[in-house]
This record gives C-alpha cells, structure tokens and sequence, in this order.
C-alpha cells in the first residue's frame, strides 16, 4: 500500500494475456476523487477487462494495480470484497440475479454488507427496514419503485440496465464503473441511462469510469451537469466549462494498449486516425 | 505430447483447487443456511419420487432374477438375503447416485453456467461474495446430506417390491422374507452402503459446481457444461464404487 495515496484508481504499467493476445498491454493510468473517465475503444479493445482488472476480477500478468491507495494486485479473494464493497459497477449484461427479484437483486449489495458484517461478528448497520427503504430511494432513483416485486426477465433491456444502476449505486459507493451502459439501447432510452448516471455522479461526487463506444456519452458526460434545483441535467455554462472538462477525461483503447488519454478538447484535436474514428463517428 | 496434455492437468488442477476452497468453506462463515435449505428441497424432495420408483423396480427385477436362480436349488426362501445384500451395497447406492447425478449435476452446471455467462457470477464477486461460499458449498451440504437419506429410501423401498414378488410368485411369508433380508446384512454392509452414497455425492455436488463455474460460450457452452457434467460424474459414480468395493473388501473383510 502506498502511504498518502489519494488515487482512486491507479495502474501501473498492467499487462494481461489470453494466449497470444494482448488484451492489456502496459497499460499505466491514475484517478482521482471526484474525476470521470471515459473509456472508448472498438468491440475487443480491452476496455471491459480494464475494469474487471481494476476490482481484482481479473488478476494481470504483470504491473500493479490499486485501489483506494491500496495495492490490490496480489491480494487474496477474501480480501478484495471490503474494498470492492465501496465500488459500484453495472456489467454488460446487467449482471442481475434472475432468481431474486428486483427488490432482492437492489437489496444484495446491502443484505450482503450486512451478512460479512455478522460473519466477522461486529454490529450490522442496517436493519432491514432501513433495508427496504434504501432499496425503494434507490428504485426511486432510477424511477422504477413500481418493479419492486417483479423478476429481472419481466423488464426491458432499458429497465434491467436502470435497476443495474440501482443495485450500483444503493449502497453508496465512492466509485461507480460503468460497462457499455447504453449498449443495445434505442437513443432515447440511452439518453436516460447517461442523464442517471450523470444525476448520481453530480448529486454525490462519485468517481466514474464508463465504458462505452459511443463518443456522444462521452460528450454528454464532459458537457452536462444535473442540476438539483431543477431536477434536470444542464448543458454546463462556458465559464465553468474547462474546469468540468479538466475533470472528465478520455481515455481510448486499442488492442489492448491505452493510446490516448486526455480533455474532450485534446481529443477533439487529436490527429490519431485511430481516435479521430471516434470524434467523427460521434458526430464532433 | 505435453502440450495435450497441458489442458487437462489445469482442468484437474483447477478441480482440485474448487474442491479444497468448497470444502474449506464448510467450517468458514459466512453460512448460507437459506440456500443449503432449499438445495436439499431440490435434491432430496425433487428427487424422491423417481428415486422411490427406480428402487421399487431395482428390487422387483432383483427377486424376479433370484427366484428362477434360487428355484433351481430349492433355495428359493433366500431371495430376501440376496435383494437385501445387493441392494444395500451396491444397487441401491449406484442408481440413486446415478438418477440423482443426472436430474442434479445437470441442474447445478446448467444453473451456474448460465449465471456464469450472464456475468452473475461476476457480479456477485464484485458485491462481495464469494461464488464458492453462495453457490458451491450448499450444494455440497445439501447433496452430501440428501443422498445418503435417499439411498437409505430407494433400498427399504427396493426391498419392499422384492417382498412384492417373494410373496406373490414364490409364496414367501412375510417374516420368512424379511428375517432373512435382515439377517444377511452386516453393520459392514450398511456402512458400506452409506459410504458410497456420500462420496457420490460429494463428486456429483462438484462435478456440477465445476463445469458450471467455468462455462464459457453463452447457452451452446451451458449446453456442452451440462453433458460433461452428467457424463463426468456418472463415469466417477462407477469407477468410485469398484474402488470402494475393493478397498472395502481388503480392509474390512475377513476372507
């Protein structure tokens, strides 16, 4: 562990292989509080492996990866689960419990908090009516309290992906990762994925990484701010604008190497080929 | 040459390390108490009545072949003791093992595998627990705890449908039956029929959790984890059982 280390994600020149391909290679980045990384890259690029090998999911051939100051590269599964428990993710998939209901599958990170708690015999936090009122602020959240008893194959692509947003974010995380959020999703629908993830990012300062291969979330991310007094995400004012765009980064992959890191603006200006793809295919 | 063999020694390796870790976690917290509960109501109840039916018939096919055997001789009033010893050393505990390997080591790879590619596994890695802990373990529990009590089942109900026959075409009492299918077997044979079913299990519960946990190829791969594991643990159920036989037989019988 490095002593005063206010990163909350970093790597350190991070290989991982599959046979012969590279789907990480010397990958070296750092996060810190309150920042947004947006992770582009084509199908295959390694973006969904970046954050798996960032909770320990996954563990890299060489390099050293940490979390919250503390290296986590060569710890135990065991280990791994407090720290994960403050990091909140969405997979691909959704990555729901299709036997629990949605209530359940909302409730695990908190009913599981609580189960380690016992196990390691020191007081629960939670009773489990503050449980269930987590569970429904949080469905509130994402505006679907009325799905509380239903099973994730009862719901649409869109609605699995907001209760996944839901189950990222009900036990408070101080980092949330996103993977392809608005993948397979009508434009609308994507839209209100990216205006939740704003309004949790903006309303509790919450570190986030998101993966995704569309440059316009990105875009959404560096430029609109979800604003309290209204309820609505803003397009954020010129004079405050840098200072959003300093904390909104891009990163872009490709097999498996990390060749851009930057603002919208750098990315804007880039002459990459590689890059410029997706700058011009988001429309920029 | 090494290079064919690489692939399988990492798969018996990673077994290996799968079984250590499941059975480590029996004496580790969390518990599970919930899902080892309802994994012996999937097992144990799920599986009773087709198990009570196969040793219905185990034993009636079991006295039907004795008493033409044992006709011959005018030993006919030993059938019981012949259902009676087959059957609790060997018929019984082979098939429940067998039946519950395919209802069950199917429905645990199916089960995992699907969660495994559509990363609930993953997840509920990332939330904090450990998969071995909530999925593998209780399965483990369950399968280990309801196959003995099953096999116990399917023999009393084997011996039942041999009296079936003893009484109906041999003309068999029913205590000259049942003296003699309780005479002839031994403490060693009961332990023995015991034994056997809780290693099956222990391999059917891990065979499943195994091809489950590392399924890869979305639904076709679940597929494929499913046939392995039905055919990998019913190849075990039947080279454990000569194995434990054999060594049964070298320690505890006295020739």
């Amino acid at each position: 562990m490095t002593q005063g280390d206010s990163t909350i994600v970093r790597f350190e020149d991070v290989s991982l292989h599959f046979g012969a391909t590279a789907a990480l290679d010397h990958v070296s980045f750092e996060m810190r509080p309150g920042e947004t990384f947006v992770l582009l890259g084509a199908a295959g690029s390694g973006k969904t492996m970046l954050l798996k090998v960032a909770v320990g999911l996954v563990r890299p051939d060489s390099g050293r990866v940490s979390l919250f100051g503390q290296e986590i590269t060569h710890l135990r599964e065991q280990d791994l689960f407090d720290i994960r428990a403050r990091v909140g993710i969405l997979f691909q998939e959704g990555g729901l419990f299709d036997s629990l209901t949605i209530a359940e599958n909302v409730a695990y990170p908190l009913t599981n908090q609580r189960i380690l708690r016992h196990a390691d015999n020191s007081n629960g936090r939670g009773s489990p009516r503050s449980i269930d009122d987590r569970v429904r602020e949080s469905l509130s959240f994402v505006e679907l309290e009325e799905t509380v008893d239903k099973f994730p194959d009862e719901l649409s692509g869109g609605m699995r992906r907001r209760v996944g947003i839901a189950r990222a974010v009900v036990a408070e995380p101080a980092l949330l990762l996103y993977d392809s959020p608005t993948a397979g999703l009508d434009p609308i629908t994507a839209n209100t994925i990216i205006a939740l993830i704003l309004k949790e990012r903006d309303l509790r300062n919450t570190a986030t990484i998101m993966v995704t291969h569309r440059y316009q979330d990105g875009h959404l991310m560096a430029n609109f701010r979800y604003n309290p007094n209204s309820g609505q995400t803003e397009r954020v004012e010129r004079s405050a604008k840098d200072a959003s765009q300093v904390s909104t980064r891009f990163l872009v992959m490709n097999a498996g190497r990390l060749v851009f890191e930057g603002t919208e603006s750098e990315l804007q200006a880039s002459q990459d080929p590689y890059v410029r793809k997706f700058v011009r295919a988001g429309g920029a | 040459m090494l290079e064919a063999l690489k692939s399988p020694i990492e798969a018996f390796q990673e077994f290996v390390l799968l079984s250590i870790r499941a059975l480590r976690n029996i004496v580790r917290t969390p518990h599970y108490a919930d899902d080892i509960f309802m994994q012996m109501d999937v097992i144990g109840v799920g599986s009773l009545f087709i198990v009570s039916l196969i040793g219905l018939f185990s034993g009636i096919v079991m006295a039907l072949q004795m008493a033409r055997a044992l006709t011959q001789y005018g030993a006919q009033g030993q059938v019981g003791s012949i259902v009676a010893i087959t059957l609790v050393r060997e018929l019984g505990p082979v098939l429940t093992a067998v039946l519950v390997a395919g209802r069950n080591a199917s429905g645990i790879a199916s089960e995992l595998g699907s969660m495994k590619v559509t990363e609930q596994i993953d997840a509920m890695r990332a939330l904090g627990t450990d998969p071995i802990q909530k999925l593998v373990t209780p399965r483990l529990i369950a399968t280990a705890v309801v196959l003995p009590l099953l096999t116990i089942i399917s023999d009393f109900i084997g011996l039942i449908g041999g009296y079936f026959i003893a009484s109906t075409m041999l003309g068999l009492t029913f205590s000259e039956y049942w003296t003699t299918a309780w005479q002839a077997l031994e403490y060693n044979d009961i332990a023995q029929g015991l034994l056997k079913p809780f290693v099956f299990a222990i391999i059917i519960a891990l065979v499943g959790c195994f091809y489950g946990m590392r399924t890869t190829g979305g639904t076709q791969g679940v597929g494929r984890a499913t046939t392995r594991a039905v055919v990998s643990s019913s190849v075990w159920i039947f080279v454990l059982t000569a194995f434990i036989t054999y060594v049964w037989n070298r320690v505890f019988v006295k020739s």
